[in-house]
């Protein structure tokens, strides 16, 4: 993968003979084992570990659900009903399932924040960041097809409506939303045609996603991890073995990390849901007030902020149209972060007032969350739209702005240099490169 | 890689006992996973099923399903009961009983393959023994094999009048299910 | 450039200090919490109460309404009413409401008494029948009534979070139970400047405050066997308890391996941690 050579050593003749022919274990151990980590990762790095945790317990437990699971439009939800009162332990494993989902984006967007505040995202990691959006594209894509599964009224309904987002297309060429629409219901409205479909792509997803994380792995070892420093690994003794280093703290904060989903999975498994999904799918009655699964929330309030008009400029039929392209463009603006900072610092420990955008993007997202899960009316459009603003603001204003304006800290001539003080405590004397400034 | 940290593999008991901690709770987490593949709730409701007797003549047969599996009722002739009894244990490829409502093995006489007092009744699990067919014979048109029972079309197995294999690759004599009779022309099986 | 942000937090301010504006669009009628056996983490439900509140239903709610992802055979099982399994078997027998089955040799479907392996049917073979008893109103099924209604928080977007926060650590799920209470004992006569439509009945919980289902519960309606007295209060906190048994049959089941989990995590967590600072102790980080 890169060009870190293993140190495996086969100790067995076993070992050795596989060693010659395929040598899996010596790949691992140099990937996994011995591969070098900066020292002074903190808690925010094990995100990575349980990311890949969440990947693999939602596959496990959903081939298992699939066992059970009928996608029919007639026997979807009284399948999900067999599976949580029927099934031996069903109830446990539908439960890590939904819960499951929650935890991955829980893990995922704090994984992308880390990024965003550390500077991840740059030279030489673009093509990792690249594939960590393509990550995050393909299981919003698969989260989605998912909560159509249970065939509740808000499933039915969510899918109604961001299949219809599609539609949009019209006002580009007549007929085209409409005909995307159509195909990919497989019918002029959502059926149990449209479930079928969407239960075969829910569970081919996650292995696409399988192998998109593979390549961000891969890609991460040849860059090597960035740390809070934000600088580059100069020395070996800057480094530390992944095993038992980062190992150990991986996974104590995966236990904590499972700790939280736990709680969720056995005291509050209907807490992040939605009560109507316990109502069977009526393609007769809309529920009064349809919203999807807090993860998408931001997402959806950026889409709704796309009114008649935005902020007072009308937009006449292609409100609609808007509304879509900034919803996929919130997430797509992402890919582009590694040329929109113009920065050379890479950490924002060191950037006083990348430091402050960063958490007011933070806050935009979380305010974008908090109003799309409101009714679209009223002093909330407004509020959706200042901060859509914000939100597209950070990337095409603050990001490359603030590298040309800003006066970044002092950085220290290393990650030794960081970590033990300036006095060095016995480090090589001669492993100093141009500091990073501007 | 070089590395200056020292002795980095140095367990001691506290790394130990939480990795092992760890481990078995990994481990107790197969638990449900291989729990949820056994018979449901809603499966073992039905394990049992009653059945009305009274429109089977005799020399008729009907098949009911229990658990999923087909149920073979042949109210037996005379003469079929006859030619059961006669056969001697030493003829038969299987000795034992198979009989589910009889505790332990008991030697595969006709006696033992129905109840007492209602020996023309003979109630069997209808899968063939060697690879799960189900065996011919429940028609009156069926072939019944040599011996006036039943017979497998897969592999070729004979079963006869008492539902005992005779000839062919079947291991065992068809099963008889647990069943009591709860009137005088009413069975419940399992 | 940080204005932008800057000006976001000025609105921030700006919009605490006018609180009354954002909840002024979605003012349904608020509900009362409510503390039940099963509330929370530790919460188990109560046999007896489950017991009382089938009986609730029975001598109701079931000449309307049904309980069709109910088997006879959970009634016995553990973690719910666990009733004796002759007496299950008698009742299924006797229910009104046949199951149909077939077809039988003659090619015709029948109507056969329940066994424990049958749902609980509701007197109506299907939606269409039910509303053209009920003159168009649909008495939905009961199984997932407590899930499948839940309580939305009127709170000021400051202090949602925090109760959120205190919600999840709290463990409350118990929103649709609250409202299940609230709807059964919410029946008063009408304040004086609202019209109530002919065929509805005002209830304080119902959103639009206008009911199709009269009134159900009233005093004395059913006789206890254990002497709890019979009160409307006491009526519906049964009969809600029990319909949260329903929703959630393997509700006491889950909180208590979720003890064990939790706990288990905990101390793996602590251990795991103890072990990881011996594994660091020689280097600076």
């Amino acid at each position: 993968m890169s060009g870190h050579s293993s140190s495996y050593q086969p100790t067995s003749r076993w070992g050795k003979w596989w060693d010659e022919r395929l040598p899996v274990a010596r790949m691992m151990h140099g990937q996994f084992v011995d591969f070098p980590t900066p020292r002074n990762l903190n808690y925010m790095w094990t995100f990575g570990g349980i990311l890949m945790f969440c990947l693999v317990a939602q596959i496990v437990t959903g081939i298992v659900l699939a066992m059970h699971y009928q996608p029919s439009d007639t026997a979807a939800f009284n399948s999900i009903e067999h599976i949580r009162r029927d099934v031996n332990y069903g109830w446990m494993l539908r439960s890590f399932h939904a819960v499951g989902a929650s935890m991955f984006f829980i893990a995922v967007f704090l994984h992308i924040f880390r990024g965003l505040y550390y500077g991840s995202y740059k030279a030489p990691r673009e093509v990792l960041w690249i594939l960590g959006v393509i990550i995050l594209l393909v299981m919003m894509a698969t989260a989605f097809l998912g909560y159509t599964l249970p065939w509740g009224q808000m499933s039915f309904w969510g899918v109604t409506v961001i299949t219809n987002l599609f539609s949009a297309l019209d006002t580009i060429w007549d007929g085209l939303g409409t005909g995307i629409v159509e195909w990919l219901w497989g019918g002029y409205s959502v059926s149990g045609v449209t479930l079928n479909r969407f239960f075969s792509l829910h569970y081919l997803l996650p292995f696409v996603l399988t192998g998109v994380v593979i390549l961000h792995i891969w890609a991460l070892h040849v860059a090597g991890q960035n740390n809070p420093t934000g600088l580059d690994i100069k020395q070996p003794a800057e480094t530390v073995p992944m095993h038992p280093y980062a190992t150990s703290k991986d996974i104590v904060a995966m236990f904590a990390f499972l700790t939280l989903f736990a709680w969720f999975a056995f005291f509050l498994p209907d807490y992040l849901g939605h009560a109507d999904n316990y109502i069977e799918a009526n393609p007769l009655v809309t529920p009064p007030h349809i919203v999807p699964e807090w993860y998408f929330l931001p997402f959806y309030a950026i889409l709704r902020a796309f009114t008649g008009s935005f902020l007072g400029i009308p937009l006449g039929s292609y409100a609609k149209l808007f509304g879509v392209v900034a919803m996929f463009g919130s997430v797509i603006i992402l890919a582009f972060a590694p040329w929109l900072d113009s920065s050379r610092v890479r950490s924002a420990k060191y950037r006083p007032m990348y430091r402050m955008a960063f958490w007011a993007f933070a806050f935009t997202c979380v305010a974008l969350g908090y109003l799309g899960s409101k009714p679209a009316d009223g002093v909330y459009v407004l509020w959706a739209q200042i901060f859509t603003v914000l939100y597209f603001a950070f990337f095409l204003v603050a990001m490359p702005v603030l590298g040309l304006i800003e006066t970044p800290r002092k950085l220290p001539k290393s990650i030794n240099d960081a970590v033990l003080g300036s006095g060095g405590h016995g480090m090589p004397a001669g492993a100093t490169a141009a500091p990073e400034t501007r | 890689m070089t590395s200056h940290v020292e002795d980095a593999n140095r367990r001691d008991f506290l790394v130990v006992a939480g990795n092992a901690f760890a481990a078995v709770g990994a481990a107790s987490l197969i638990w449900p996973f291989v729990q949820q593949m056994n018979p449901d709730a809603s499966a073992k409701a039905l394990a049992s099923t009653e059945i009305d007797l009274a429109p089977v003549k005799e020399g008729q047969a009907i098949t009911v399903m229990w658990r999923g599996k087909p149920v073979f009722i042949r109210n037996r002739t005379k003469d079929e009961i006859d030619a059961a009894a006669k056969v001697e244990l030493s003829e038969l490829p299987d000795r034992e009983a198979r009989n589910d409502g009889l505790s332990g093995a008991e030697p595969a006489v006709d006696a033992n393959r129905v109840l007492k007092g209602h020996e023309n009744w003979l109630v069997l699990v209808g899968i063939c023994t060697h690879l799960g067919c189900i065996p011919k014979g429940q028609s009156m048109n069926d072939a019944r094999g040599d011996f006036g029972g039943w017979f497998c079309p897969c592999h070729g197995s004979h079963y006869d009048t008492a539902g005992r294999v005779r000839k062919g690759p079947a291991p065992r004599n068809l099963e008889v299910p647990p069943y009591a009779f709860i009137s005088d022309s009413k069975i419940k099986i399992g | 450039m940080t204005r932008p942000y800057l000006a976001a937090a000025a609105l921030t301010v700006a919009l605490a200090a006018a609180p009354s504006q954002l909840s002024a669009s979605e003012a349904g009628p608020e509900i009362e919490r409510q503390t039940w056996p099963y509330s929370g983490i530790t919460g188990q439900f109560d046999q007896a109460q489950l017991q009382r509140g089938f009986q609730v239903y029975k001598e109701v709610c079931s000449s309307c309404h049904g309980l069709k992802r109910l088997y006879f055979r959970n009634l016995v099982q553990p973690g719910g009413p666990e009733f004796p399994e002759e007496g299950v078997k008698a009742l299924a027998n006797e229910w009104p409401n046949q199951i149909t089955d077939g077809p039988n040799d003659d090619g015709q479907m029948f109507d056969r008494p329940a066994k424990l392996s049958d749902p609980i049917r509701g007197p109506y073979k299907n939606d269409k029948e039910a509303r053209a008893a009920q003159n168009g109103a649909l008495p939905p099924d009961l199984t997932l009534i407590t899930k499948a209604r839940s309580v939305e928080r009127h709170a000021h977007w400051t202090v949602h979070p925090f109760l959120m926060l205190g919600d999840i650590a709290k463990g409350y799920q118990e929103g649709g139970s609250d409202y299940v209470h609230a709807l059964l004992a919410g029946y008063v006569d009408p304040p004086a400047d609202v019209k109530v439509n002919d065929g509805m009945y005002y209830n304080t919980a119902f959103p639009g405050h206008q009911l199709a289902m009269p009134p159900p519960l009233s005093e004395g309606v059913v006789t206890y066997q254990d002497g709890t007295p019979g009160t409307v209060e006491n009526y519906s906190r049964d009969v809600t308890a029990f319909l949260a048994w329903t929703a959630d049959p393997t509700h006491d089941q889950r909180k208590r391996i979720g003890w064990q989990v939790v706990l288990y995590l905990l101390v793996t967590t602590a251990l795991l941690y103890l072990g990881k600072k011996k594994i660091w102790a020689n280097i600076k980080h």
